[in-house]
């Protein structure tokens, strides 16, 4: 790689970030093409995608070298301090160029090589089908109907190809609709409720001002209101504060008037813009990341940073829209702006609190295919996969995950995955190790080919599935509510520890009741194969001994020769199954770790410190 | 007896209780000395709800019409509303209530006349006798001794009749010394890390006063804990300018030049009324359901609950540091030695030792550093959050104890015996109960009462399996490691079990640890049933193999 001059540093420190007497590890740092990778003199690894590095920072040099804070996008961040202020800035300025990629083709995705044949490659992106998906929600129907309007992206670029539409609606309704409304995206199907016969449409902002108004446009509502059999009223629910709306009326665009449009209940529901959304994040990473916090200063922290706020308003807004759907049995028209951010997290949410299946493995990562990818949520702009207006950059998708992280805590039951699942998606929205959330739309990953030169995360997910399992699960978690209903008391949403200090180990409880139940849960089925197994045995035995009762001359050898060698599951007599130890042990149970020793500088003998730092990243890359 | 005065209406029909989270309830009302009872005449699912007027914190009452209304506010945070029909019936229990529920004398509360239902299998009052703790100290070192100086509680009125102190200080050095001690309370053992015999003792303040009195036999005391050539830590629960200002009132703390080889280290723990203060903006933070997210993340700031959390957590992280890891003896006082001093002593026992995350342990530990130790629960816990004087004794102090376990239990959630319904349990007894364990300031007013012959232990009650098994922790694997909890304000959390207990439907979190418990026990089945079917194929082989000798 012409960017890479130095490969590999010795002697490079690594300090603990939230210690304040600059505790350090030693060790090697080496830079691939790929990753960076620090191997500390205990072996120990941790590797850092260059996909993942948000910004690297040269500090000034002090006595002991050239300090290099690297943060990265999945919120790790690192402090190395390197000896030598020359390998510091050759390698400041190798991740520097490694980490902003210039084009698609030099991501990760198109290095990668899981050893997978090219008809697995094909199965694995054909593993989640949408057509399907629509069959299953029971479209097209006698109100609903496949569209072929947008076949080659001709009516809206950042579209997919298949939409559902109201069976009324004609095409010059489409096409006249999406001339009236932003980026041409016009009202579509989302989401079809089949017993409510309701649903959950999406478009984005209409082009009024202050006084257009569009025919079409005015029917295609009429139309999607037409196709509710069960209620002729529908709701529009504007995701923004009303102030940007109202702003927006100037720019010739804005929102639905009531008066034009028949049988509509017009709502706002205030969730912010991207550019809050950015800010908020970064406000909140400034908090969590300070040195010596307080709780006072955490606490104010996190609200001035109003990122819980958000988050609240967001699975406000989805538990309005299924309140509709639910109570009313209206449908429900949602947008934003170009409705690919705001109007993908309430879908979205909405789809997940009415339908149990997007609560199960397999049903999210339709969902995440379905409103987000195909609906050109701009997973490229919105992450900063190619270097590109900072501006663009927002963490839309990460407050979509949390949101579900949320609700996982309130239905500990509910769901088929568990936080592990969640996180691992947020690592791979970053890493661009799999082609699914490359580009910004369909269209783009068609005519990129990402189909053909990169692989699907999904089937690698479903491979390892057994990680992601909620052991607690129970698919008829209260069958008379399929529908969840969550509680958005403020006093319900808290920080989100395991993502934002995903990689600070100290941080966290030393024991996790998750692994240890999902261990056991495993365990308990591995159990009930080997009685199903022994069981067989002991009767094969009695038959055997009655037999031998019987015939003895006839029998020749005996079955089998030892005891206890023959099963499989003797393997490992003591103890009966293995537990996951790990578990139980009690990992950096040392009070380095745990920030009430700092000022004791005096008596920090050189203890080994745990690092909070481990393997992570590499997870899902080798 | 005199109850029947109080009682003007002893009951009401056709009364409607409301609860959050349930559907009303309608039903008879009945007022007797110590309890509200309310019973509903369904027979399908009769519902009786039972309030010991000990628990009631306050009350209010609002009339429409006729109609009257009480919302009664426990001390267990719980708040409940009547709706009583007939406004001189409503006076009349509204009265009634608030009378019965502020009753002087100890004498007449509730412990001195319950009558327990279940069989006593082991006596709660004589589970945890300082003797056995000597016995079981004696077993690993003798430089310590029983002392019966405060036998007749004639020395320290807080302290309970035997303490353990140095073999080498006599009863005669001990009395100087407690001369030396705000309220006699002189150094003693607190605990004794087997590990590598350091002691933490704890203490109140020495009173040096503003011209720097000193006491050679406290020096003495203090110094028979120190190994040759080591140092010692005292942990002074205030800061350096309170315990300064503490000199001007006869108070103080040990000077460098006189305890030379003693390190002096302050936190900073509140004390009484900030911590009153805190409990009762938290509370009204956590029962306001109205609040927007940043009204309800600056009021949960304003309360400075986690603040006080993570101080106490960190001195006792300190303490436990101090001695695990430095090697050295630690002395832990603040002004009385009753409050903070023993939030600091107990918790980091808990870090330290294992025998105190189990749950006898941790009943021992409460015996020990708390009731022994003179912590004046009756007065700490008169009131509770809801309380509208304004008296000087309350504090949360136990209850902030607790919660800090509970932290603790959070980041270990498999080195505990005990569940957090255990910890639950011990706040709802602090304040209200019918057992006597709780009641009186310390040792000498619980003898007085009497409280081993006329009232029943909650640790006779507790302590029986039936009553145990509900408090377990079904996670449980023994762990015989030094935890080291995290204070990072990221790690520590508001105790909903205590704080939104009434203010949230916890079905749903109910319901998925049941079925946590269920896929534990199931694994326990399973496993024996393997090992049953193991057991008898290898013994069907055998058979087979002798089958084949003969």
């Amino acid at each position: 790689m012409e960017h890479i001059r130095t490969t590999k540093v010795e002697q490079v420190k690594l300090l603990d970030r939230f210690s304040t007497s600059n505790k350090s590890l030693t060790g090697t740092l080496y830079l691939t093409a790929t990753h960076l990778l620090f191997i500390e003199s205990s072996q120990r690894e941790t590797w850092i995608l260059h996909h993942h590095i948000a910004a690297v920072e040269k500090l000034p040099l002090t006595t002991s070298g050239c300090p290099l804070v690297i943060q990265c996008k999945n919120f790790r961040i690192v402090h190395f301090v390197v000896p030598r202020e020359r390998d510091c800035h050759d390698i400041y300025n190798s991740l520097l160029q490694l980490s902003r990629t210039a084009q698609y083709d030099e991501l990760y995705a198109f290095s990668y090589n899981p050893k997978q044949n090219s008809s697995e490659q094909v199965k694995g992106w054909q593993l989640i089908d949408l057509a399907e998906e629509y069959k299953r929600m029971g479209v097209p129907n006698a109100n609903w109907q496949l569209s072929d309007a947008n076949r080659d992206y001709k009516i809206c670029e950042t579209y997919p190809k298949e939409l559902y539409v109201p069976r009324t609606a004609s095409k010059p309704i489409i096409v006249g609709s999406s001339k009236f409304r932003s980026k041409g995206r016009f009202p579509v199907l989302s989401y079809y409720h089949k017993d409510k016969e309701a649903a959950i449409c999406r478009c984005s902002q209409p082009l009024s001002g202050f006084s257009a108004r569009c025919l079409e446009d005015e029917h295609m509502l009429q139309a999607i209101s037409k196709a509710n059999p069960s209620n002729r009223f529908m709701y529009v629910m504007d995701t923004r504060p009303k102030l940007n709306a109202m702003a927006n009326r100037a720019a010739g665009k804005g929102y639905e008037n009531e008066d034009n449009y028949s049988n509509i209940r017009f709502q706002f529901v205030g969730i912010e813009n991207i550019h809050v959304m950015r800010s908020s994040l970064q406000k909140l990473l400034e908090v969590s990341g300070t040195k010596g916090l307080s709780v006072n200063d955490f606490l104010s922290g996190l609200e001035n940073s109003g990122w819980l706020r958000h988050i609240k308003a967001v699975l406000d807004a989805a538990v309005f829209l299924v309140k509709a759907i639910a109570v009313e049995s209206a449908s429900v028209l949602v947008h934003c702006s170009d409705g690919w951010d705001r109007t993908s997290q309430v879908c979205s949410l909405g789809a997940l609190l009415l339908d149990s299946y997007y609560r199960t493995i397999k049903g999210f990562m339709v969902l995440i295919e379905k409103d987000w990818i195909s609906f050109g949520h701009k997973f490229s702009d919105r992450c900063c996969q190619l270097d590109g207006d900072p501006k663009e950059i927002s963490p839309v998708f990460t407050q979509f995950l949390e949101s579900v992280w949320n609700l996982t805590e309130q239905f500990p039951q509910g769901f088929e995955y568990n936080e592990a699942f969640l996180l691992q998606i947020h690592e791979h929205v970053h890493s661009c190790q799999f082609g699914n959330f490359l580009g910004n739309c369909q269209k783009e990953r068609e005519e990129l080919k990402f189909k053909e030169k990169t692989y699907s995360l999904w089937p690698f997910l479903l491979q390892e599935q057994k990680k992601y399992q909620n052991p607690l699960y129970n698919p008829d978690f209260s069958p008379e509510l399929t529908l969840l209903e969550p509680n958005t008391v403020s006093f319900n949403f808290k920080f989100w520890r395991n993502m934002y200090h995903q990689f600070d180990r100290s941080m966290h409880p030393r024991q996790s009741v998750l692994d240890l139940i999902m261990n056991m849960s495993e365990q308990n089925k591995q159990m009930e194969k080997d009685i199903k197994e022994l069981e067989a045995k002991i009767k094969r035995k009695n038959s055997q001994s009655d037999a031998v009762l019987v015939k003895e001359p006839l029998q020749s050898a005996p079955p089998a020769p030892m005891a206890l060698k023959t099963s499989p599951c003797f393997k490992k007599e003591q103890p009966l199954m293995p537990v996951n130890d790990s578990v139980r042990t009690i990992e950096g149970s040392n009070t380095a770790d745990n920030r009430y020793s700092e000022f004791m500088e005096e008596f920090s003998k050189a203890e080994p410190a745990v690092v909070s730092l481990e393997y992570g990243m590499a997870r899902m890359t080798c | 007896m005199e109850f029947a005065e109080l009682i003007k209406t002893p009951r009401v029909d056709n009364v409607v209780l409301h609860r959050p989270f349930y559907p009303a309830v309608e039903g008879t009302l009945c007022l007797t000395g110590h309890h509200l009872i309310l019973s509903s005449r369904r027979q399908d699912d009769a519902e009786e709800l039972w309030l010991l007027h000990s628990n009631i914190d306050s009350i209010e009452k609002r009339f429409v019409g006729s109609l009257g209304t009480i919302i009664i506010k426990c001390k267990d945070l719980r708040i409940i509303q009547l709706d009583i029909p007939g406004m001189e019936e409503c006076l009349n229990i509204a009265s009634s209530i608030e009378a019965l529920s502020t009753l002087d004398s100890v004498t007449l509360m509730y412990p001195f006349f319950y009558r327990p239902m279940f069989e006593v299998v082991e006596d709660g009052w004589r589970s945890f006798l300082p003797e056995q703790e000597f016995e079981l100290l004696s077993s690993v070192t003798d430089e310590w001794r029983l002392s019966c100086i405060n036998k007749e509680f004639s020395v320290c009125p807080s302290y309970p009749p035997v303490v353990i102190v140095p073999k080498s200080i006599d009863d005669e050095a001990l009395r100087k010394v407690a001369m030396f001690r705000h309220g006699s309370r002189f150094p003693v053992l607190s605990y004794y890390h087997k590990k590598n015999g350091m002691v933490m003792m704890r203490s109140s303040q020495p009173l040096t006063g503003t011209n720097g009195r000193r006491c050679k036999e406290d020096e003495k005391l203090i110094n028979a804990t120190l190994r040759a050539g080591k140092r010692g830590y005292i942990i002074d629960t205030r800061s350096l300018n309170v315990a300064q200002q503490a000199r001007a009132k006869g108070g103080g703390f040990e000077q460098e030049a006189h305890y030379p080889q003693w390190r002096r280290i302050h936190k900073s723990i509140e004390r009484f009324n900030i911590l009153q203060e805190s409990l009762i903006k938290l509370v009204e933070a956590c029962n306001d359901q109205s609040h927007n997210m940043d009204r309800w993340l600056s009021k949960l700031e304003a309360s400075n609950w986690l603040t006080h959390i993570k101080e106490i957590l960190t001195a006792a992280c300190l303490a436990a540091q101090c001695i695990d890891r430095e090697g050295a003896s630690v002395l832990v006082h603040g002004t009385e030695g009753t409050d903070s001093t023993l939030q600091v002593t107990s918790l980091a026992q808990i870090i330290l030792d294992p025998r105190c995350r189990t749950i006898r342990g941790f009943e021992s530990l409460v015996v020990r550093e708390w009731l022994q130790a003179g912590h004046p629960f009756q007065q700490r816990c008169a009131q509770s959050a809801y309380s509208n004087s304004k008296q000087k004794w309350e504090a949360p102090v136990f209850l902030l104890f607790l919660d800090c376990v509970w932290q603790i239990l959070r980041q270990f959630p498999c080195s505990f015996e005990f569940s957090e319904h255990f910890l639950i349990m011990l706040f709802e007894h602090t304040y209200a109960s019918q057992f006597g364990t709780f009641l009186g300031n310390n040792e000498n007013e619980r003898s007085k009462l009497k409280l081993q012959q006329k009232t029943m232990s909650l640790w006779s009650w507790v302590n029986r399996p039936q009553e145990l098994s509900k408090y377990k922790n079904p996670l449980f694997e023994a762990n015989s490691l030094v935890i080291w909890p995290s204070v990072a304000p990221q790690s520590l959390q508001l105790w909903e079990g205590v704080f939104l207990r009434w203010n949230r439907s916890s079905k749903f979190l109910d319901e998925a640890y049941e079925e946590m418990v269920t896929l534990i026990e199931y694994n326990k089945q399973l496993k024996a049933k393997v090992n049953a079917l193991r057991r008898k194929l290898a013994e069907l082989e055998t058979d087979d193999r002798m089958q084949e000798n003969l």
